[in-house]
């Protein structure tokens, strides 16, 4: 075993991000009329996940909370172009990506406290948000499992030639692991109309994801490997997302089979609501601090003319609701203990024997 | 005697056995830095990058790296973070490291551990990342199973697995990482195979493994107060399997409780029940009970997983009705 060996594989130095990879960014003045509304959106999201990190630090969440802080750009982007009857799917991280495309945060927040009115009846928690109502086909939380489990749902399109697309969302980390690349090859082998979005937040947990991947790019530059074009956005304008996403959607549905988009973005804090994050350099938090989703979208539109009392009301009302929201939700009595054994099979009992 | 939680008893184990032997090297996901569950803090700042390796998250390549290392000689001592993990990397697992040496007809060994978070202890990590799965391991002939109740036991028994020269998982369980006691100072070891009476008592068998065996102390205090001495049994490893230990408790007692954590369907405690049906049938006075987690997936909300959980009062109230001071039985 040589030290050089060891020091390639998992780095000691300092946590590489590149500084600003070849990222196409896009002035974030708007040119989309639909940015004030993008940022209403952006905002609940942030006042939410703000809400459930509090709510977990006052010790009222029972099990882990991945928040979507800082991410908020890409569930927006993407889900607004997404039709109604497309599909999702994504990580443990997933509240936002529920939310983004429609499910009601009463009932998410309700998941979250462990109360009855919980959209996955409390058996879920925060770690499985999933709204198939809304075209959000689950959180899952081992990490690759749900690649291939959105090969499925494109495929069960193609087969029904339903037009509908599926965009499915992981982290960085997630492309090391075999079903990664086992769903990639797949979808592009079978030409299948999913649009894989690789959310780069620059770590896996606690270590830099460029100490576990031998190129810059933990998805980009896979891409080649699979036929695929090498598509980097901008994951914290929500205008690129919007654009980037919105043309691998419409390839998809148009029969061009698969894209893999790689996103660049940075989680506001640690890998779950109990991590302080103290492994990451300060003046790279600092750095991405910057380019905070919500901070650019807010530029920008205030330099279009929009007046700045009117983003402070949309937060206002965004941080209003969900205090409104947390009353009602903790009124809701706990899930009946009886339905514990409610669901496992289709006649909605659990017995294996007679 | 040193004051240890049972992280600080896994990571001093570590150290330990590294110390004493260079071929120990660790690898697993954010082990460099100590691990989520803080079971590997210091190791690689004492045994520097060449003993300490972090990964990617890439559970088939650990196990398999892992694999070709115990092979060629190393003795690795594998990090899969959450045993449900176990699932993504179960050819590994299941068809590789426990079969190698009997298929090549004894030519190569496998002194290799595998080790992580197991189990549910009622934290909300819900279904796919709360599970004990100790069973899944031992429906595989070829693994040897440790599952430490104690911090002196997460110490002990990991070094015997580390010089074990077969593969051992080791089956930590997340609830009982921050729980204190005194360790020994000296080298410690704990032999696999050999389970511990932790309470003696004459009217009922309590076996129990890992968070079970706080649960059934627990419950046998309370029993006490109802008149009913219960022997507790910590199995400590489930392969090899004590049995010897089991069975003269019974002679003792007449009663056999086994109170698993994982969900009934398959348990180990069925092996446990029928080892006992066969070896101990004129000792028994009663039917054997189990006692076991829900036969349903871990649910998150706290009024859900407490329904499936196994708990002192269900098996207070098993070993009552048993007894015949309960007419109904929850086994
Ligand atoms: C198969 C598997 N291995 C390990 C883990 C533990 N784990 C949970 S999240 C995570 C990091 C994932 O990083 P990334 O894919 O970059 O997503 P992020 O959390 O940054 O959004 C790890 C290692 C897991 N859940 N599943
Ligand atoms: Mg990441």
């Amino acid at each position: 075993m040589s030290h050089e060996a060891a020091s390639a594989s998992d780095g000691a130095g300092p946590p590489g991000v590149p500084s600003d990879p070849d990222v196409p960014s896009d002035p974030d003045v708007p040119s989309d009329p639909d940015v004030p509304d993008l940022y209403a959106r952006m905002s609940y999201l942030r006042a939410f996940e703000e809400r459930a990190d509090s709510l977990y630090r006052q010790g009222m969440i029972h099990g882990p909370v991945h928040l979507g802080l800082g991410h908020e750009a890409i569930a927006i982007g993407a889900a607004s172009v997404l039709r109604h009857d497309d599909y999702s799917i994504g990580t443990y991280r997933g509240h936002a990506h529920a939310l983004a495309r429609g499910a009601p945060p009463e009932a998410v927040l309700a998941e979250l406290l462990g109360r009855a009115g919980g959209i996955c009846a409390g058996k879920g928690g925060s770690m499985h948000i999933t709204s198939t109502e809304h075209g959000y086909y689950g959180s899952y939380a081992i990490v690759g499992a749900h690649l291939p489990i959105a090969c499925g749902l494109a495929w069960a399109a193609r087969i029904r030639h339903t037009s509908q697309v599926t965009a499915c969302f992981f982290g960085d980390g997630a492309t090391n692991i075999g079903a990664f690349h086992e769903a990639v090859n797949l979808a592009a082998v079978w030409r299948l109309p999913v649009v894989f979005v690789c959310e780069n937040n620059w770590y896996m947990e606690y270590t830099p994801i460029a100490d576990v991947i031998p190129v810059a790019l933990p998805a980009a530059d896979r891409a080649a490997a699979y036929g695929l074009d090498r598509i980097i956005v901008d994951g914290n304008d929500v205008q690129a997302v919007r654009r980037v996403v919105g043309s691998a959607v419409a390839a998809a549905r148009g029969g061009q089979g698969p894209s893999l988009i790689e996103a660049h973005t940075y989680r506001l804090k640690g890998h779950s609501a109990a991590d302080g994050g103290a492994y990451r350099p300060a003046d790279e938090v600092a750095r991405w601090r910057e380019r905070d989703p919500l901070l650019r979208t807010r530029k920008g539109l205030l330099q279009a003319g929009l007046p700045a009392a009117a983003l402070d009301e949309i937060d206002r009302q965004a941080r209003d609701d969900l205090i409104a929201m947390t009353e009602r939700v903790l009124a809701q009595p706990a899930p009946d203990p009886a339905t514990a054994w409610t669901d496992v099979w289709d006649d909605g009992g659990w017995q294996w024997r007679n | 005697m040193a004051e240890l939680t049972y992280r600080q008893a896994i990571a001093a184990a570590l150290a330990q056995e590294m110390a004493r032997d260079e071929r120990v090297v660790l690898l697993g996901e954010d082990v460099a830095s100590g691990g989520v569950f803080k079971t590997t803090t210091g190791l690689r700042e004492r045994f520097g990058p060449d003993r300490v390796w972090n990964t990617p998250i890439s559970e088939q390549a650990i196990a398999g790296a892992a694999m070709g290392a115990a092979m060629a000689g190393l003795r690795p001592v594998a990090e899969i973070m959450f045993s449900d993990f176990y699932a993504t990397c179960w050819d590994q697992v299941a068809n590789e490291i426990p079969k190698v040496r009997y298929m090549t007809g004894g030519q190569l060994s496998m002194p290799l551990v595998l080790r992580g978070a197991n189990g549910s202890g009622g934290l909300g990590f819900g279904s796919q990342h709360g599970q004990s799965v100790e069973n899944w391991a031992m429906c595989v002939p070829g693994i040897k199973i440790a599952s430490p109740a104690t911090p002196a036991e997460a110490f002990g028994l990991l070094a015997a697995a580390i010089r074990d020269n077969d593969p051992v998982i080791v089956f930590e369980h997340k609830a009982l990482y921050s729980r204190k006691e005194q360790c020994p100072d000296d080298e410690h070891v704990i032999p696999l195979g050999r389970a511990a009476v932790v309470r003696p008592g004459r009217d009922c068998t309590l076996v129990a493994l890992s968070i079970t065996v706080g649960i059934c102390l627990a419950a046998a205090d309370e029993l006490a107060t109802h008149g009913i001495e219960a022997e507790v049994i910590d199995l400590r490893t489930l392969v090899p399997l004590d049995a010897a230990a089991v069975l003269a408790s019974v002679a003792r007692t007449s009663r056999l409780v086994v109170v698993e954590e994982n969900p009934g369907q398959l348990g180990w405690g069925a092996s446990i029940a029928a080892i006992a049906a066969q070896e101990a049938f004129y000792d028994l006075t009663a039917p054997v009970i189990r006692i076991s987690g829900g036969n349903v997936p871990l649910p998150v909300a706290a009024s859900l997983e407490a329904e499936v959980d196994v708990s002192v009062p269900r098996v207070v109230a098993g070993v009552r009705a048993l007894l015949g001071q309960l007419r109904q039985s929850t086994g």
